[in-house]
């Protein structure tokens, strides 16, 4: 059914057609309106099977799920930026525990100086936590991501994070195909774990492990990861057979026939940067878009054969490896066939930024001409920070960054008091 | 009245000969078909409260439950020592999670069995006073304020045992622990500090509190057994003495807890919907009786504590000096026990004993 709604609502009526069975809320922008309106179905008698708690925090939050998964119950969640970090000990857990529960992370930037806009940091530091981490590039494929995600998780006893853009997606009123609940219902198997809390079975479940076994339980994490690269794209075929919707997948390509610089690119930004590319391509450039919709486990194979003919990559990230520089380019140079300093990092959309047409064009320019720099950092206010810069060289200690720069442009908040 | 203090005057000791009871009176333990919930081969210390706490109150909640129970156990020795990895001493089913979540893990799985229609089987929480004070307490109070269907058993051995002793918010002052070294002017934990949970539990409306020491294990048994007939938010909170934490014998675990209960240093009550049910006496003063315990000084506060008789602790002479006190800017606290505390800010001279003297004397 076609349905002209908002991303997160979009995205709940995915999660109720998933029949969950308990759900954890707590708010935290840009995630709200997602569970708001889980709150309202299941209190509207709209999911008779679910229990929705209203918890204390984030923690309380993934600690719910665990404890629901662990007793047999499909379980669901929505989180942000420090509602994520917030979590984080948990999120380890319930990977760790093989506990299957679907989150969506509305991707935020992290604090400090607070910021509620839109970036990966959240999800990105998340990345080593043993979830399958997939990022929506529509809210189309944010609600189709859902879908395969209970089923991809409860299949390989994981848990899985769907990301979607912060604001640019969970706010935006787009046109979605909402699918009937006899296809979800065919799709997607009732949630039938192999242990669980049962007093008919009793088992013990978080032993404690040793140095005996520490080892092998990581890597089998590892190996059930590996497993998930096979099944991703074989049930993204499946799914467009059910569903008649090319979603979800590894990876996905744009332009790239013959393109001698490839961006590389997660979440929303992909449209921004296609618009860009399609207009460059108008004037010969050759150029084209690596989309990756699974972060983790990280497509190895798939992004090698993609950029194999491309002289140059620019890895366009919106999350920043302070001392290092980029997270997704590190991973991209792990797997691309040519030289690693032919790997661009472009760090930019930090903490809502827009990232304009405009700018794109310039540095991919910039890459075709092979004058762009190892890292960029798009659309950076230079004045502002050299004469931050400036006074640091002078002046010892400092103090806290942005606080410093409202001094500067002469806010006077920094100085109430 | 669950508390029920059994004679045994043939041998002169406390020991719960179940066989001098009528069947239907005896023990849960003393019963062949118990549960062992956890079963021996673990690896508590010799003398571990906690560990005979856990076995009683555990056997007690299988034995009300009809053997439906599922219990989610805070990081912590209990944790450590019953599950060493390829091992397990439970013979329920039992998850460990995280140090801080134990009672959080229980609300989703009791929501998981409400959603199944399966709340027939009831759900445990567990933890040490470190994951039930201080690192828990915020799921432990959101579980408290949602009234979840679980009962939350917190073995209070005052501190963090696992980790090498280190001061809990349950730690009791002068307390020796890692943290708290016995150096110094004021050797030990510091006075005035610490969390008394069993009431900050009562606070939040739930309709079963109670707390119990290993002394006194078919009390035990009995409010576990009450709590399980009782849906929603539930707590007890077990006095567990840890003679590695504590330097004290093995064999003195439980005449340790007896002391506890019967010298005040732990209440032992039960309490449903806000009303005290049953508080075990302490050390009550005669009618017409007070005692002055003690005078303490600290930044430039005095307290005084006395032990008054319940007669005079309603009487209008206590309350006219209590306005007194209050008058002057000082403070009161009626505690456990007929214990009174009074404390005048800095600066002031009062001293109310020689007028709760005279008020008890004048006492009819």
């Amino acid at each position: 059914m076609l349905k002209q709604i908002e991303g997160s609502r979009a995205v709940a009526a995915a999660v109720a057609l998933c029949r969950p069975e308990v759900i954890c809320a707590y708010p935290i922008s840009p995630q709200t309106h997602i569970v708001e309106a889980l709150g309202e179905a299941v209190k509207a008698g709209e999911l008779p099977h679910c229990e929705f708690i209203n918890v204390e925090s984030e923690f309380a939050a993934m600690s719910v799920a665990i404890g629901a998964s662990a007793a047999g119950a499909r379980a669901y969640t929505a989180t942000a930026s420090q509602g994520l970090l917030f979590m984080a000990e948990a999120v380890y857990n319930a990977s760790g525990l093989g506990l299957p529960i679907v989150m969506t992370v509305a991707n935020r930037a992290i604090g400090a100086p607070i910021n509620i806009w839109n970036d990966h940091t959240d999800a990105m530091s998340q990345r080593d936590c043993g979830w399958i981490q997939l990022f929506a590039e529509t809210n189309q494929e944010a609600l189709d991501l859902h879908i395969q995600a209970f089923r991809l998780g409860e299949e390989l006893s994981l848990p899985v994070m769907v990301c979607m853009d912060g604001f640019i997606l969970t706010h935006a009123y787009e046109r979605v195909d909402l699918p009937a609940q006899a296809q979800v219902d065919a799709w997607l198997p009732p949630f039938e774990p192999r242990q669980v809390l049962d007093p008919a079975e009793p088992v013990s479940i978080g032993a404690m492990v040793g140095p005996e076994a520490f080892m092998e339980v990581r890597y089998l994490a590892h190996a059930k990861q590996m497993r998930a690269l096979e099944l991703i794209p074989a049930w993204a075929e499946e799914f467009r057979g059910a569903f008649g919707r090319d979603t979800g997948g590894l990876t996905h390509t744009y332009r790239t026939e013959d393109a001698e610089v490839i961006v590389v690119a997660l979440g929303s930004v992909l449209g921004t940067i296609k618009d860009t590319v399609d207009a460059m391509r108008e004037s010969g450039a050759k150029i084209g878009v690596l989309g990756i919709t699974c972060f983790r486990p990280w497509p190895a194979a798939a992004v090698r054969a993609a950029l194999a003919g491309a002289r140059r990559v620019v890895v366009l990230e919106k999350s920043l490896a302070v001392g290092l520089g980029g997270i997704v380019s590190s991973n991209v140079r792990t797997s691309y066939p040519g030289a690693p300093d032919s790997v661009h990092t472009v760090i930019a959309g930090l903490g809502g930024r827009a990232i304009t047409r405009e700018a794109l064009a310039r540095v991919f320019a910039e890459a075709l001409a092979g004058a762009l720099a190892p890292l960029t950092f798009l659309d950076l206010d230079r004045t502002m920070v050299e004469r931050a810069l400036a006074r640091e060289r002078e002046q010892r200690r400092s103090g806290p960054i942005a606080e410093n720069i409202l001094r500067d442009l002469g806010t006077v908040a920094s100085r109430a008091g | 009245m669950p508390f029920q203090p059994v004679k045994f005057y043939q041998t002169g000791t406390f020991t719960v000969g179940n066989r001098l009871l009528a069947p239907h009176e005896r023990s849960v333990q003393s019963n062949m078909r118990r549960t062992n919930s956890l079963n021996s081969g673990h690896r508590a210390c010799q003398g571990c409260g906690e560990a005979l706490g856990a076995r009683y109150a555990i056997d007690a909640a299988m034995d009300a439950t009809g053997k439906r129970l599922i219990a989610a156990n805070a990081t912590g020795c209990l944790e450590v020592f019953s599950t060493p990895y390829p091992e397990t001493s439970w013979q329920i089913p039992w998850i460990h999670s995280l140090f801080g979540n134990a009672a959080a893990v229980a609300t989703g799985i009791a929501a998981a069995l409400r959603v199944k229609g399966r709340s027939d089987t009831r759900v445990i929480a567990q933890g040490g006073d470190g994951g039930t004070t201080d690192i828990g307490f915020g799921c432990l109070s959101g579980m408290f304020e949602r009234n979840d269907d679980v009962l939350y058993v917190c073995y209070d051995n005052e501190a963090y045992m696992n980790t090498g002793v280190q001061r809990s918010s349950a730690t009791p002052p002068a307390a020796r622990t890692a943290t708290t070294a016995a150096v110094g002017a004021e050797p030990g934990n510091v006075f005035g500090q610490g969390k008394d949970l069993p009431r900050i539990a009562m606070a939040h409306g739930i309709p079963y509190v109670a707390t119990a020491t290993v002394a006194e294990l078919r009390d035990l048994e009995a409010k576990v057994r009450r709590a399980m007939e009782i849906r929603g938010a539930r707590y007890i909170h077990v006095f567990v003495p840890c003679p590695l934490g504590w330097g004290h014998a093995s064999e003195d675990t439980i005449r340790i807890s007896r002391l506890a209960k019967e010298t005040g240093l732990f209440p032992v009550f039960e309490a449903e919907h806000f009303g005290y049910m049953d508080v075990l006496e302490l050390r009550p003063a005669p009618d017409g009786v007070h005692e002055l315990i003690g005078i303490r000084e600290r930044g430039g506060w005095r307290r005084f504590d006395f032990v008054i008789s319940e007669q005079f602790a309603t009487s209008d002479e206590l309350a006219d000096i209590l306005s007194r006190v209050c008058n002057v800017g000082g403070i009161w606290v009626r505690d456990f026990g007929g214990c009174l505390a009074i404390l005048f800010p800095p600066g002031s001279e009062e001293d109310p004993t020689e007028a709760i003297g005279a008020a008890c004397a004048a006492c009819p």
